[in-house]
């Protein structure tokens, strides 16, 4: 079973592959719309990419009120 | 088939296969344009000398496949118009919208969905319209009406109970959640899965397939399969035009309309 610690650093590499923005540059209480600078599409497109990444659902009303990767984590580690 | 360049959407007859492509910033917003030239498109369909056997259905925009019927203008109309002959403008929007949808639903052609990214409200709705939806693995799906105060309207409700049954429905619809092409795979929505760009491609691959059948064969096999579930279709548009005329929807379109984000897709 993957740690909440592992899980936010692939959420983490995952985001700064996806939008092209340096690993070190992100932290895990960074507001990811304002860090990454993306709209809610793209949001959309990074929760795509994090259910194919760690093969789970994550409904999009569990994200309503997340804006910063560890709570992003915590809602996928709930479902790992 | 004559080729057609529109405002929102061409199309052509390529290979023995009808390509209809939806082209309207943001994303295929559905409204009254895009609405006459689909109008347009089915009058052309319905012409007895077509020769195709497949139709393909897919978009040119870069977010997605549709995002659904086109909210600002609805409010727009909606604000321009005296009360009592908004919902009589409404319903007639929605009415001749279930007339394509229907149209396409019957089509005696095969007909196939090629979706990629925002494929949302009516935009899910005309891809179910399809025989066939093959699928981008970044597209999502979702019902976001309840958000609004509304149900969906052009006819998605009844076409994914007859598809896939009630359960999925009330998931989809109740939560109004998003799901990805693996979980529509999984529930039988989506037939194939492809890579990221490559659903046209693809669907042009199935279509040629589809191409070899004979076609009366093809028709009536479709005939038998995809009955139109005529009646809850107009129970639909009922319940739609009710919901819509209450105050709660007029404001939460305002908020809709009024929201910076240009694409204001998350609840």
């Amino acid at each position: 079973m993957p740690t909440l610690e592992s899980t936010t650093s692939e959420v983490l590499d995952l985001a700064a592959a996806h939008f092209r923005v340096p690993r070190e540059q992100l932290r895990p209480d960074d507001d990811f719309f304002k860090k990454l600078g993306i709209s809610s599409l793209e949001a959309l497109d990074l929760l795509t990419h994090l259910e194919h990444h760690f093969h789970i659902e994550l409904p999009d009303y569990e994200l309503q009120g997340v804006s910063d990767f560890r709570t992003l984590a915590e809602r996928i580690q709930s479902r790992l | 088939m004559k080729p057609f360049h529109g405002k929102t959407l061409s199309w052509q007859l390529r290979d023995g296969v009808i390509e209809l492509l939806l082209d309207r910033a943001p994303c295929n917003e559905i409204g009254s344009d895009t609405l006459g030239e689909l109008e347009q498109f089915v009058m052309a369909l319905s012409a007895p000398q077509t020769d195709a056997q497949a139709l393909i259905i897919s978009s040119a925009r870069p977010e997605g496949f549709c995002a659904g019927a086109d909210l600002r203008e609805l409010y727009r109309e909606s604000q321009r118009l005296p009360a009592n002959i908004r919902t009589p403008q409404l319903r007639s929007f929605v009415e001749r919208t279930h007339r394509v949808m229907n149209f396409l639903d019957a089509a005696p052609l095969t007909t196939i969905a090629a979706v990629h990214g925002v494929t949302f409200g009516g935009g899910f709705e005309l891809a179910l319209t399809c025989d066939l939806i093959i699928a981008d693995k970044m597209a999502r799906f979702c019902f976001p009406e309840l958000r609004l105060g509304l149900i969906p309207g052009f006819g998605g409700i009844p076409r994914l109970k007859r598809d896939l049954g009630n359960a999925i429905v009330r998931d989809l619809l109740l939560t109004g959640r998003s799901i990805n092409t693996t979980k529509a795979q999984a529930i039988g929505l989506v037939s194939q899965i492809v890579r990221e760009g490559h659903a046209l491609h693809i669907a042009r691959l199935t279509a040629a397939q589809l191409n070899k059948f004979d076609r009366q064969t093809a028709i009536a096999a479709k005939k038998f399969i995809k009955p139109i579930p005529s009646d809850e279709l107009r129970h639909e548009i009922d319940v739609f035009c009710e919901l819509f005329a209450r105050p709660a929807v007029e404001a939460s379109l305002r908020k809709f309309v009024e929201s910076n984000d240009a694409l204001p897709y998350l609840p």
